[in-house]
């Protein structure tokens, strides 16, 4: 089975890693780097469960193999936090994303499998978007599936977050 | 950021989740996460036929490859399983023959999946293959048997339950009417897949780190699979990442890991695929139905008669407890006359059907609500007044000896039939529009245990620590649900301490008294019950000692926030100090309670299925438009009351409704666990078995009614499985009420509903 050295850089760090050719991104971000953040939930892009950044944008890691995304950049939900951060230089570390913590306040969390891939999406829609219609936010997300809640209440984690988001930065609004 | 609990317990405002910043931080460890030192990877090998003669075995080509540690043929347990004490007919791998597509029959271990995987396409197996089992009663005809271990034919149990003359109900009845219908399987799908992690370690423990809703009946049953003492098995449940059910007995992957770890002596990890979880299943029974009803003059129900037929798939599983349950819950919301019920469970070579959410009582409550509504339609009666008449009261005992406490089904109907505007509303939406209504009822936890036994159902324990920490031990499982979270905010509450001192441990066998499980919706209750005790028999222990060190009379101690006070004096002393206190009077502090329910009233075959100390009631109006031209169904909004009792954590209430519900629009509109001719399932994956998502969610207005329940813990009762049960009747009302057409299965497709539209127009063109 062959085998390379790749470049990855994860959560803001630089990775060398060997890397069999049939390995997905998911498998190397679970298995390899061990950020079990990220979930299986159906191995086939299908459920969303696997979704984390790739240069920004959200992708399924189970369908992505592993040796298409040298040198490239992820963000996992063990990195949103910190990627907000970053992006909000001056207010110091962060220990959660305004989603993160919205998605609590909200009751969005049941069992929780399907909420890293949901709040990377979600994450996603409101850095691109920053005042979501509920529409918009439907249709976003709607690739992700959640078998406890029923949706409701992470749709309205979502709105909760944009709403303080929208507060904090007036300039963008 | 309010993630933090307050402070002052005067303000226990609740935070939705204990766990919740872990859950979206990406912390939280699920089973298939957690690493263990030196871990080895299981896979198991499935049958490629529904029913076949396993002709030969060779497992030499795999045993040899680099990497391979072990591979192991059936049956591997050394004595036969099953969750119910009468029905042992489980093995972890199949020996002689295979009974459903998708059957493990073979597990191997290895250094890496990949290498398993392989090792799994190096083995050979030759089949005979035999004719499939697909239907049930007597469409089988001269079908083969499927279980060689269980009498002749392929039924499996055959029930009867007869309460009052029911042949003369009908026969003297004013108005009669029958009606059938076939609820279509389907399956869980918590999106966590199934997954396992277990040692057999040199000193003869074994250890399981599993995805279980029932750790204590995994114990049991894996000592018998194994033949262990119990004491040397240990189960634990990581974060689960949802259950429904679909968790609820030991599976031939958690046994097969055991095995596989003592063959390699390395721990072994065994992860199922999406698509093993659909060939594991233990998910909603298919089930053919036929109820009639006889009427007075008054519109009172004097006679009904139910039967059920289920088809079970291969094994036993719940299946025995699922077809009483097909008969048990009919009369918790109607006061009916007499009542007779039949149930049959046959063998199919499917995979095994088992408890899903509403367990047995979601079938034959869509018959019976669509039965209704099409009696009142009969007798030109409002469907919501119809039912209002012959509504079983609060604190009274149904027909078939169920004793029920409080209820809000009333109050339901009325919050239902307000919110959506029913009586200004109905039969004026236009045309292809409709409404339509449904109740239901469910059990707050089951009166019995699975297995007999006088011990109680559930433990909890309450330790004071010198720390001033309370740190609650509970066998329950939170499988999403959030039971550790109401366990703490009970805990709180009950000490009067702040929820930030309650630390919950749950689910382990080896370190926290026994709870039957997360199943039939019993934990909030039981385990509530419980740790109520304990929490009693602490606050009594502080109480004597800040008596003892102030020397006054236990009675005249008081509670001032956190704090212990004396009644009209000066003297006030922190939870933190007076608990030291009680430690120097009487040792480390622990206190535990047990909670047992009362006895059922029933005593006849059968009694032992339907009993709880508490029912919740719910209630649905489905809002739907049919397009006659392609069939489609769009359910445009539903209507939802539900009586919990007290709601602990109203967020979770909600969540829990919501949830409920989604689920019952899902198999309503898209679900089935369906099979080809061949015994194949038709789409084992998540384009083949749809789900709802967020777009095919319509708004759900809720409303919570209820009183507090005398026999619940401050009043609570059960709100995870009741709200799922109305909505698949009222969507199929609605569906009737909007375009005239009887429905007769599940799940209503635009094909289906294109062919009884033209059957409708057939028939009105002969008239
Ligand atoms: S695991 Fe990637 S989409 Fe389901
Ligand atoms: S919270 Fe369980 S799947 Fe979404």
């Amino acid at each position: 089975m062959a085998e390379s050295v790749m470049r990855l850089r994860v959560n803001g760090r630089e990775h060398h890693l060997v890397v069999s050719d049939e390995a997905t991104l998911l498998e190397v971000l679970r298995e390899q780097l061990h950020l079990h953040g990220t979930k299986d939930g159906c191995a086939v892009g299908s459920c969303g469960t696997c979704t984390v950044w790739l240069d920004g944008v959200p992708r399924l890691s189970c369908v992505t193999l592993a040796k298409t995304v040298e040198g490239r950049d992820v963000v996992t939900i063990e990195g949103l936090a910190g990627w907000w951060g970053r992006e909000r230089p001056g207010e110091g570390a962060a220990a959660f994303h305004p989603l993160q913590t919205a998605a609590v306040e909200a009751g969005a969390v049941q069992c929780g499998f399907c909420t890293p891939g949901m709040l990377m999406a979600g994450a996603a829609l409101l850095r691109d978007t920053p005042a979501p219609g509920r529409e918009e936010i439907r249709e976003a997300l709607s690739g992700h599936l959640c078998r406890c809640t029923g949706y409701e209440q992470i749709i309205h984690a979502v709105e909760l977050a944009a709403g303080r988001m929208g507060e904090a930065t007036p300039d963008e609004a | 950021m309010k993630l933090e609990a307050p402070s002052s317990p005067s303000a226990v405002a609740v935070p939705n989740r204990i766990e919740g910043w872990a859950k979206v931080t990406g912390q939280a460890l699920y089973a298939d996460d957690v690493a263990w030192p030196n871990m080895a990877y299981g896979y198991l090998v499935r049958s490629p036929h529904a029913h076949a003669r396993i002709v030969s075995v060779d497992l030499e080509a795999a045993r040899s490859m680099p990497g391979v540690l072990a591979v192991l043929a059936g049956p591997g347990s050394t004595a036969p399983y099953g969750i119910m004490p009468s029905n042992q007919d489980e093995h972890a791998l199949a020996t002689g023959k295979v009974t459903y597509f998708g059957e493990p029959l073979l597990a191997i271990a290895a250094e890496t999946l990949r290498t398993a995987r392989a090792a799994a396409r190096a083995v050979r197996v030759a089949y005979e293959p035999l004719a499939p089992v697909l239907k049930t009663g007597s469409q089988q005809k001269a079908a083969p048997q499927v279980r060689e271990d269980a009498g002749d034919g392929n039924l499996h149990k055959a029930v009867d339950l007869e309460f009052g003359d029911v042949a003369a109900g009908l026969r003297e009845a004013q108005f009669t009417r029958t009606d059938e219908f076939f609820f279509q399987g389907n399956n869980h799908l918590a999106l966590e897949p199934h997954a396992v992690t277990a040692f057999w370690q040199p000193d003869g423990q074994l250890v399981l780190e599993s995805s279980t809703q029932v750790p204590h009946y995994v114990q049991r049953s894996l000592a018998r699979a194994l033949g262990l003492p119990e004491h040397q098995i240990r189960v634990m449940v990581p974060t689960l990442g949802g259950g429904f059910g679909g968790k609820s007995e030991l599976f031939p992957h958690e046994v097969a890991a055991a095995l596989l770890s003592r063959s390699c002596g390395r721990p072994v990890r065994i992860t199922l695929s999406r698509e093993d979880v659909f060939y594991t299943h233990r998910g909603r029974h298919p089930v053919e139905m036929k109820v009639a009803t006889g009427f007075d003059r008054q519109h009172r129900l004097q006679a009904m008669s139910f039967e059920s037929r289920l088809d079970g798939g291969a094994y036993s599983s719940y299946g025995i407890a699922s077809t009483y349950y097909t008969g048990a819950l009919q009369p918790t919301t109607y006061q009916i006359g007499a009542y007779r019920f039949h149930g049959e469970r046959w063998f199919t070579t499917k995979p095994p059907c088992g408890p899903k959410r509403g367990h047995g009582t979601t079938q034959p409550r869509a018959l019976l609500e669509v039965h209704m509504d099409r009696v009142a339609r009969d007798l030109g009666l409002d469907p919501i007044e119809l039912r209002r008449e012959i509504l079983q009261p609060p604190f009274s005992v149904t027909v078939n000896q169920l004793d029920i406490t409080t209820s809000g089904l009333a109050e339901c109907l009325d919050a239902v039939e307000r919110m959506s505007g029913w009586k200004e509303r109905r039969g004026r939406l236009g045309k292809g529009r409709g409404l339509g209504f449904a109740c239901s009822s469910y059990l707050s936890g089951a009166g019995l245990p699975i297995y007999w036994n006088p011990l109680p159902h559930s433990g909890a324990r309450i330790a004071i620590g010198r720390d001033g920490g309370v740190q609650v031990a509970c066998g329950i499982t939170d499988i999403g649900q959030g039971a550790n979270t109401v366990l703490a905010i009970l805990a709180a509450r009950s000490l009067g301490v702040a929820l930030g001192r309650v630390r919950v441990t749950s689910a382990d066998t080896g370190t926290t008294p026994v709870d039957l499980g997360s199943y039939s919706s019993r934990v909030t209750l039981m385990a509530g019950n419980a740790l109520l005790t304990a929490a009693e028999r602490m606050l009594d222990l502080l109480r004597q000692a800040a008596a003892r060190h102030w020397q006054v009379p236990a009675q005249e101690i008081a509670r001032d926030g956190e704090d212990f006070a004396v009644l009209g004096r000066d003297e006030r002393a922190a939870w933190t100090e007076v608990a030291r206190w009680a430690e120097a009077d009487f040792g480390p502090l622990v206190t535990a309670g047990g909670y047992t329910p009362a006895p059922p009233r029933g005593r006849h075959k059968g009694s032992g299925v339907g009993p709880s100390p508490a029912y919740s009631f719910s209630a649905c109006i489905a809002e739907v438009e049919v397009d006659e031209l392609d069939g489609r169904l769009q359910v445009q909004r539903l209507y939802v009351a539900h009586d919990p009792g007290t709601p602990l954590n109203p967020q979770s209430v909600e969540g829990q409704i919501r949830g409920g519900v989604v689920m019952g629009l899902g198999e309503v509109l898209m679900e089935a666990q369906a099979f080809n001719p061949d015994g194949r399932h038709r789409g084992p994956h998540l384009l083949g078995y749809r789900i709802p998502t967020m777009l095919d969610v319509p708004e759900i207005e809720i409303a919570v009614v209820g009183q507090p329940d005398p026999n619940g813990p401050l009043g609570a009762k059960e709100v995870g499985q009741g709200p799922l049960n109305p909505v698949i009747p009222a969507v199929l009302n609605a569906v009737q009420d909007a375009v005239g057409i009887e429905l007769h299965e599940t799940p209503v497709t635009p094909d289906r509903i294109l062919r009884a539209l033209d059957a409708k127009r057939r028939r009105g063109n002969a008239r």
